[in-house]
């Protein structure tokens, strides 16, 4: 188990919300940070690893509870923020 | 004193935003800016109205599709950064009052491509202002001259330029030798020659590039990318509009909108039905917000209901509309619960509607 250490809630949105929500808090954590993403839209489990090695962050884990999927992530080199 | 020369003669690189909505055509233009040695970011903007993701998250039978955001795979075959962007709020204005009026169904398409070019212009201006190297030079789309009849047409482009506030900075690489040289052109930093002439409705030639780039597996949605042109989701919208008497949406409302069968027995009342397990599931997240009707004697769907009953005849009605709709369709009852959104449930007992007994004109859409 990856420990995590910022945790983002998007359950019951669906695809790009998680994206986007993951996106937004990605920008206001620092290179390292951890954050772990839960969600019920199953489509996170592809898009939101497809954000991260689209923008160089790291997948730590993945995995599915139930209804809800999970994703773990490191913040990698740029977290992104436009300006 | 002239050793300097070499390091300052070096060209600077250029750097562009591209909107990029996940199908062929944004996908070449940026191919074609990378070609030139433009370095490439993309925006993709979620309006609310996108049918990407959304169907196929909520519907059981598309569950085993490969499922996957087309703006992010695209940007990862690109190998550009991608900035996703909700506009969903400042959106409703668009929707709402297009100064250019809508397409055949309540598609504001010119007024859309403003909008998102004006939101790609503000992120440009300000990254100019504020960031020296993350700073950008110009915006690129993927439009082509007659290539959609409401917002790409040759008299449109100029509009679209100047009013998103691009003005000079807005390049279309696809269509740029059939229009007046942008600035990118201009100066140089984009050779005008290697740009395209597209125009009309063929894909002839979108197809021809892409095989030159190697590309085979890209998104053609058939009717764009965007609900509002379906006539079916357009019709559903207006009547959310009549019913409530005044032209206004939340998220809520246009997402609820993709989901079910809407049927309208009363001017104050819809019924949305499930009509399948995913659906189902989906509408079940709403139970707080709405009254829903489920059954009990038999399997069937969780309906909720838009607007409050006034009577019980009217909600009798409805729980015999969804019935209808339930395993226990031929019988000569069927008991349902209709619970309100606070919890307090109570059950009913109803004969279901007969198939033909539902009128054409209660279906919205």
């Amino acid at each position: 188990m990856t420990e995590a250490v910022h945790e983002l809630d998007v359950r019951r949105m669906l695809c790009p919300m998680p994206v986007i929500k993951t996106q937004n808090k990605v920008r206001t954590l620092a290179t390292g940070d951890c954050l772990r993403v839960v969600c019920t839209d199953p489509g996170a489990l592809s898009d939101i690893p497809a954000w991260c090695r689209i923008n160089g962050h790291q997948v730590l884990e993945t995995g599915e509870a139930g209804n809800e999927v999970f994703v773990v992530l490191r913040v990698g080199e740029d977290n992104g923020a436009l300006f | 004193m002239m050793s300097s020369v070499t390091e300052s003669t070096q060209p600077i690189k250029r750097r562009a935003i591209a909107l990029v909505s996940g199908g062929l055509d944004s996908m070449l233009a940026v191919k074609v800016m990378q070609e030139q040695g433009i370095e490439v970011e993309g925006v993709n903007f979620f309006t609310g109205f996108c049918v990407e993701g959304h169907t196929h998250a909520i519907r059981k039978k598309d569950k085993d599709k490969e499922k996957r955001n087309n703006a992010l795979w695209v940007a990862e075959q690109l190998g550009i950064k991608m900035h996703i962007i909700d506009i969903s709020e400042e959106y409703k204005d668009v929707v709402l009052n297009p100064r250019h009026g809508y397409g055949a169904n309540l598609n504001p398409c010119l007024d859309c491509k403003i909008f998102m070019v004006n939101q790609a212009t503000l992120m440009i201006n300000k990254a100019r202002e504020l960031a020296g190297d993350r700073g950008f030079d110009f915006i690129v789309t993927g439009e082509v001259i007659g290539q959609r009849p409401k917002s790409q047409r040759k008299a449109t482009m100029p509009i679209i330029s100047a009013e998103s506030g691009a003005d000079e900075r807005l390049l279309r690489p696809l269509c740029a030798k059939n229009l007046p040289a942008t600035l990118p052109e201009r100066e140089g930093w984009v050779d005008r020659e290697s740009l395209h002439d597209f125009s009309g409705r063929s894909r002839k030639p979108q197809m021809a590039l892409a095989k030159k780039f190697g590309l085979d597996d890209f998104a053609q949605p058939a009717g764009g990318c965007c609900f509002l042109t379906d006539e079916s989701y357009s019709n559903k919208l207006a009547d959310l509009w009549k019913a409530r008497n005044e032209r206004r949406y939340e998220l809520d409302d246009i997402m609820l909108l993709k989901v079910g069968r809407h049927i309208r027995p009363q001017p104050h009342l819809k019924l949305i039905i499930s009509r399948e397990e995913g659906e189902n599931r989906f509408l079940e997240g709403y139970r707080y917000q709405f009254t829903s009707i489920t059954t009990v004697s038999c399997p069937g769907p969780l309906a909720l209901v838009d607007g409050n009953f006034q009577n019980d005849e009217e909600m009798q009605q409805a729980a015999a509309i969804v019935a209808r709709y339930s395993k226990g369709r031929s019988s000569d009852e069927v008991t349902l619960e209709v619970r309100s959104p606070d919890g307090v449930a109570r059950q009913v007992t109803v004969e279901p509607f007969h198939p033909d007994a539902v009128p054409l004109a209660w279906n919205v859409g």
